[in-house]
């Protein structure tokens, strides 16, 4: 159940970052300068935990999508399926441990 | 070697104490109210005492307009599923001793189907898709004169889980998919389509694929294994979904 909601809020949460991304990519028609200045107004703390955040619901949902994939066409898939659940947090958590404390180090030292 | 002779008492077990349990009741009339509402009642139970035990004590002792369904009393006949402290169960198996009852039990009418009256909802949308995968044997060979139709216990293993539904719409009315989309023919629908399907004396497993492949069908499930945890009967009812769903993309049912 808990794997599904979060499977769910990181999806939609994805989705809306897809919208901001189409955005910004449309900006190249207008030039390079252009498209660097857009990009470069994400250069602050503020959107640095917005892209933390991103990165979290990405790995989540990339990591439970290959646990739903193993249950739906795995023939043991269900019977596993908790224990996938956990490896699929323990997996989160280390890459996360990773990747958060050089992308904060950059997102609050970066512009200064 | 003198044998102490030892004054035994009968060992009488210390009486059951019972307690009060407060149970907090989702009350609905169509003929009275406008929105249903909870309702509190105090009972004195036993630790050995189940859900239904309770409610028959309200219904016989305080209120007896109280509104439930249950025939068997035994868990086998499906009757009494409700939602019970948010936990889809059948009343008649849940025993008080199992709950936490320094808090209220809140007992509820199972989600998704239209609520009739207190805890009874209407069946009928849950029979309905039962009846669309057609839950009964097809088998168009003839069996040698003076014999049966022989299954090997091999082949009898391969549906034994689901031939145990009760189609008590615990599974199906705690699937999120179907609150949100009724049309979807729900995990009850498919277990008993899956009893049918891996049935070596049938013949029309292919059919029942068909069905289960469209658009509110097997591929509506989302895995989240709400109807797993809620079947009284403990069948592995997202394995058996997840076995029509190989079956629906190989072909294959044996």
């Amino acid at each position: 159940m808990w794997s599904w909601v979060l499977h769910r809020i990181t999806g939609v949460a994805i989705f809306f970052f897809l919208l901001v991304h189409i955005l910004d990519s449309v900006v190249l028609n207008f030039g390079p300068d252009a498209y660097d200045r857009v990009i470069g107004t994400y250069k602050n703390p503020v959107l640095g935990l917005g892209e933390a955040a991103l990165v979290a619901a990405i790995v989540f949902h990339a990591l439970n999508g290959i646990r739903i994939i193993l249950i739906d066409l795995w023939s043991k898939g269900t019977r596993y399926q908790r224990a996938m659940f956990w490896i699929v947090v323990i997996l989160w958590a280390v890459l996360m441990a990773g990747f958060l404390p050089v992308h904060l180090h950059n997102a609050f030292t970066e512009g200064q | 070697m003198s044998t102490a002779t030892q004054e035994t008492e009968p060992v009488t077990p210390a009486p059951l104490q019972s307690f009060t349990v407060t149970l907090i009741i989702r009350r609905y009339d169509p003929e009275v109210d406008q929105e249903p509402h909870w309702q509190d009642f105090d009972v004195e139970l036993f630790p050995t005492d189940r859900i239904l035990d309770a409610l028959h004590k309200i219904k016989w002792e305080q209120d007896g307009s109280l509104t439930f369904r249950r025939s068997c009393a035994h868990g086998v006949c499906g009757s009494d599923a409700m939602r019970i402290n948010g936990r889809n169960r059948l009343a008649c198996k849940t025993l008080i001793k199992d709950l936490d009852v320094t808090k209220p039990i809140y007992v509820e009418a199972i989600k998704g189907l239209p609520l009739e009256k207190d805890l009874i909802v209407n069946m009928d949308p849950f029979f309905e898709s039962y009846r669309e995968v057609q839950p009964f044997l097809q088998a168009h060979h003839e069996p040698e004169p003076g014999r049966e139709r022989l299954q090997s216990p091999t082949d009898r293993e391969r549906f034994d889980d689901t031939t145990k539904c009760i189609l008590c719409a615990a599974c199906t009315s705690s699937c999120p998919v179907f609150w949100t989309d009724g049309q979807y023919f729900g995990p009850a629908a498919i277990v008993n389509a899956h009893r049918f399907i891996f049935d070596s004396r049938d013949d029309e497993a292919q059919v029942r694929l068909d069905i289960l492949n469209d658009k509110e069908g097997v591929w509506r499930c989302r895995t989240t294994f709400n109807c797993t945890e809620a079947c009284p009967r403990g069948i592995q009812i997202t394995q058996a979904i997840a076995e029509v769903k190989q079956a629906v993309i190989t072909g294959r049912v044996r």
